[in-house]
């Protein structure tokens, strides 16, 4: 499905459902940077935008969806202070009803067979963004947070 | 997923020619890399500069390329990107790898050797 942008009240907003695999994250990603508010983007918050989206949309697919096929919906609105994000999927909650904390606990000195080979997408997610909030309700999850810039 | 791969007497070098190392493509490339690695004891120098898009998955396959490799081999990475950078800088991985400016100084630079 091509993203939807309309010109609602309080800025343009961009809607996309897709399919919550590897390869549709991928092509949804390259339609939503093409839309012309996000094209305009500066390089950098372009860039984190594309980085964000990417995390969630794969954790959604991998995580959400590890069970069998399904959909995400991704809602985006230009804002004063950014990029206002929303997603929702009908898959597996988050376990204990909560976000990840994302932390990190490499250091210069921890040893090759000893470095995490995941765990670094909620991580980047929380470094990059803003206002993260997430609910349970009617079977769905519902992610929503700021991306300054 | 296309490596173009040069071995020299104590460097292999590969450069990776794709503009994205995502959750679309990263086992594919942990896979390519393990079995060009599986013979040879030279350091392997990873060039990422035309990688112009970089997330979660393809940062975990970097480091499980990394184990793979295990404590007698290295891997280092050359021609970060600023979107890559940023990454590796984010999740502190940039302090666990040795990264070259570009391929040339990594491939001349003979500490790793």
């Amino acid at each position: 499905m091509s993203p939807a942008p309309d010109q609602g009240s309080g800025g343009l907003t961009i809607r996309l459902a897709l399919a919550a695999n590897p390869g549709s994250v991928r092509a949804g990603l390259a339609q939503l940077l093409d839309v012309p508010a996000l094209a305009d983007l500066s390089e950098d918050h372009r860039a984190t935008v594309e980085l964000v989206l990417a995390e969630v949309l794969n954790n959604i697919a991998e995580h959400a969806y590890a069970a069998g096929a399904g959909a995400t919906s991704v809602t985006l609105r230009l804002i004063s202070t950014g990029l206002s994000c929303q997603f929702s999927d009908c898959g597996l909650p988050m376990p204990g009803g909560r976000l990840p904390d994302g932390k990190l606990s490499v250091t210069p000195v921890t040893p090759t067979a000893d470095l995490p080979e995941g765990g670094f997408g909620w991580h980047l997610i929380r470094s990059l963004t803003q206002d993260l909030h997430y609910t349970r309700a009617d079977g769905q999850n519902r992610l929503a947070f700021l991306i300054p810039g | 997923m296309q490596l173009q791969l040069q071995t020299l007497p104590k460097v292999l070098s590969v450069l990776v020619m794709e503009d994205r190392i995502d959750a679309a493509s990263a086992i594919q490339f942990k896979e390519r890399l393990r079995d060009l690695t599986q013979e040879g004891d030279q350091r392997v120098v990873l060039d990422l500069a035309r990688v112009q898009f970089l997330d979660s998955s393809g940062l975990g396959a970097i480091v499980a390329v990394k184990k793979l490799l295990g404590p007698d081999r290295v891997l280092e990475l050359s021609g970060l990107t600023p979107t890559v950078e940023r990454v590796f800088r984010l999740t502190r991985m940039d302090t666990i790898f040795t990264i070259h400016l570009t391929h040339e100084a990594a491939l001349s630079d003979v500490t790793g050797a």
